[in-house]
């Protein structure tokens, strides 16, 4: 029974140590990563098909419960992230390490799995995990595993993309629905018995990215609205760029499914977490080619423009609800609780 | 499961919106019971539609914000018992007591567990048997069913460390309560859909009976309450005072009977204590006698002193008086500056059927 779960003797950096850490690095099967070197030593050169460019660095922690949720699991969440996160600088992500803060008493069958999940969504996102740690702890002192990723990139000559890069006049696009990620987790971390259909959104954005960019070069600003959804996102947007923002709640991608959990729940889909969609500002005039080139991206299908940057209230959103009337799309002031009545 | 969207139409709404303004010519003061009501007519900014003499008065229908005080203090100090966890719905943890909210109990070592069920919490009773899980009963006839059938489970298959701590209401006496009370004007009243799919819509015929003042039972769509609000027009422009369902997907005449032999079986109606209404005859309910072995009550001998600090009246807090209908949020001093959805200081600040929380979230940019 014992060899089935993680235990403090696969902490001890003893030979149960090493065997797990093996384990895990069979796993993702990397050449870099296989030489269990206290640093990876990466290539970073045009001959080895990487363009010339700055690099982008960032780290994101992982905690989620339940591990496993419809439409991904804490893995391919980590990995993809930390590709997002990359990506919202517009840059190519290259490399990814992955630390492990372990649970005692984790199923060794679980780490596997997401072990394997994340090997394999770097592996379809031409991304390489070069380097890594694994930590236990006792049983009590994390909730079943945490999980670090932070990643490498480069972002290519004249891409020049940032949250305060917002002007006036730009219009707003977003590449698909809305709280389907923060609701697949909710409903299946209280059991509630909701259809299947609600399924984490989780996926990598950069080759969305790469084809946005493609379509136009005077792409302002990405960003990923993950916790806090949509609303936090534009709100930070505001606030980074100093300008206003305008969007129309008719124009917003909700599916159906989250549409009625939400109501059933009393939470906003505009506050829900996402976890594979992007927010780009964009100059007006290329508004259209860079929508037609995200609509035929398998990540932007659902792609709208959903607003405008504007330069009155600076650091504020109004949004136009369906009635025609204007009001504040403010910051989630803390985390939504499920109402009562 | 395709049902929100045929609710939101602009174009039907554009036109319900021009019949409502060339029905009415008389003032009229409506009071939406239900704080999912005035959350969904300031998220969609129902208010800023209707013709100018058409008034919208928030009532008391947010379950939590309608719980006392001493009933927050007790819920805490039964948290702070080393053998017990506390489960309750979400937005119930951040409600300050006089003490504290039952989210800073828990980080003080308090154990509260949030369930989206009470039959969530009787699991975590059936998972633990050494602890003794209270459930707080909190709600109006809307979660009293799904309580009570806790109960009878726990009952039946023994669970004998499974306890509820009922402050259930129940929503027409409240109604009543304030209409008696007379300090405010109330032409009409929005009925609450969710509590009416339960009591069934004739347990609003009092209102045109009694009062001579139309009911119309409303869903929670922009749709469901444009509609609503014509049909309380009409009624007021026909003085002919009546009660219409416009929500007859969701509610009967008589209701759903199984919740309502299901809430017979277990509770009693008594009197309970609102938060701004004080003591209503009537209006609550209790365990029967028959479950008082699953009465939290029976903890109560052993909590620790209750609260001590200011309640949030004493603090300038005027939710009592938002909760009647007297004053709008924006009147309450403490609006949008000592008292944010970041820091509440009172209940309706709070939940996301709290009045000031719908106000305070959906003001203009």
């Amino acid at each position: 029974m014992d060899k089935d779960i993680v235990t403090l003797a696969h902490g001890s950096g003893g030979e149960m140590g090493h065997a797990l850490v093996r384990s895990i690095v069979d796993i993702f099967d990397d050449p870099i990563l296989d030489e269990l070197e206290d640093a990876a030593l990466v290539p970073f050169d045009e001959q080895e098909g990487h363009c010339a460019g700055r690099i982008v660095f960032t780290t994101d922690s992982y905690v989620v419960r339940p591990l496993f949720f419809p439409g991904g699991d804490i893995g391919k969440l980590a990995v993809c992230g930390t590709i997002n996160d990359l990506a919202m600088r517009g840059a190519v992500p290259l490399y990814l390490s992955a630390g492990f803060i372990l649970e005692e008493g984790l199923p060794l069958a679980d780490l596997k799995r997401i072990v394997a999940s994340m090997g394999e969504v770097a592996h379809e996102a031409g991304v390489r995990i070069v380097t890594g740690d694994t930590k236990v702890v006792e049983r009590g002192s994390a909730d079943k595993m945490f999980l670090n990723t932070a990643g490498v990139g480069v972002v290519p000559p004249g891409v020049q993309i940032s949250a305060s890069s917002a002007r006036p006049g730009d219009a707003i696009l977003l590449s698909g629905a809305v709280g389907d990620h923060g609701l697949a987790i909710m409903t299946q971390r209280e059991g509630l018995r909701f259809e299947s259909s609600l399924r984490s959104d989780c996926a990598p954005l950069h080759t969305l990215v790469q084809a946005m960019l493609e379509a136009s070069p005077h792409i302002h600003t990405l960003r990923d609205p993950t916790r806090g959804g949509l609303a936090t996102t534009l709100n930070e947007l505001a606030g980074q760029s100093g300008v206003g923002i305008r969007i129309e709640e008719t124009s917003i991608p909700i599916h159906e499914p989250v549409r009625a959990a939400s109501e059933l729940l009393g939470l906003d889909p505009l506050y829900v977490a996402n976890e594979g969609k992007l927010v780009a500002i964009v100059e007006a005039k290329d508004a259209q080619d860079v929508l037609r080139a995200m609509r035929a991206h398998p990540q932007g299908r659902e792609a709208a423009i959903i607003g405008e940057v504007v330069d009155e209230h600076a650091g504020r959103v109004a949004m136009c609800t369906i009635l025609g009337t204007h009001r504040l799309l403010d910051m989630l002031a803390s985390e939504q609780l499920p109402r009562i009545c | 499961m395709k049902y929100t969207d045929e609710y939101r139409d602009p174009g039907i709404a554009r036109h319900l919106i021009e019949k409502i303004r060339k029905r009415s010519t008389h003032p009229i003061s409506i009071m939406e019971f239900c704080g999912g009501h005035t959350h969904a007519i300031m998220r969609y900014g129902i208010r800023d539609v209707l013709a100018p003499h058409v008034e919208m008065l928030s009532g008391p229908g947010c379950p939590v914000c309608v719980t006392a005080d001493v009933d927050i203090d007790r819920a805490v100090a039964l948290a702070h018992l080393p053998d017990v966890t506390v489960a309750t719905f979400g937005d119930m943890v951040r409600v300050p007591g006089t003490g504290s909210s039952l989210q800073e109990a828990t980080a003080a070592g308090a154990d509260v567990e949030i369930v989206y069920s009470a039959l969530d919490a009787l699991a975590l009773a059936r998972k633990d048997p050494e602890r003794s899980v209270v459930m707080l009963g909190i709600g109006f006839e809307t979660t009293a069913p799904t309580v009570a059938a806790s109960l009878v489970e726990a009952q039946e298959s023994g669970v004998d460390n499974y306890y509820v701590y009922a402050l259930h209401k129940l929503t027409p006496p409240a109604m009543r309560g304030i209409l008696d009370a007379g300090e405010v004007r109330i032409d009409a009243v929005l009925g609450p859909g969710h509590v009416t799919s339960i009591t069934g819509w004739r347990a609003w015929e009092f209102l045109p009976r009694e009062y001579g003042i139309p009911c119309a039972v409303s869903g929670f769509e922009p749709l469901d309450i444009l509609q609503a609000v014509l049909d309380l027009v009409e009624a007021k422009e026909e003085n002919s005072p009546r009660v219409d369902n416009t929500y007859s997907r969701g509610t009967k005449a008589e209701g759903n009977l199984v919740a309502k032999s299901l809430m017979k079986r277990v509770f009693r109606v008594s009197s309970a204590l609102w938060r701004g209404l004080g003591e209503i005859p009537e209006s609550g309910l209790a365990l029967r006698p028959e479950y008082a072995a699953h009465d939290a009550k029976r903890l109560f001998d052993r909590l620790p002193p209750l609260g001590g600090g200011p309640s949030p009246e004493e603090r300038g807090c005027r939710c009592g008086e938002v909760l009647r209908g007297m004053v709008t949020p924006p009147e309450c001093p403490l609006f949008g500056k000592a008292c944010t959805p970041a820091r509440p200081i009172g209940p309706c600040m709070v939940s996301a059927e709290g009045a000031c929380a719908a106000y305070y979230r959906y003001r203009s940019a």
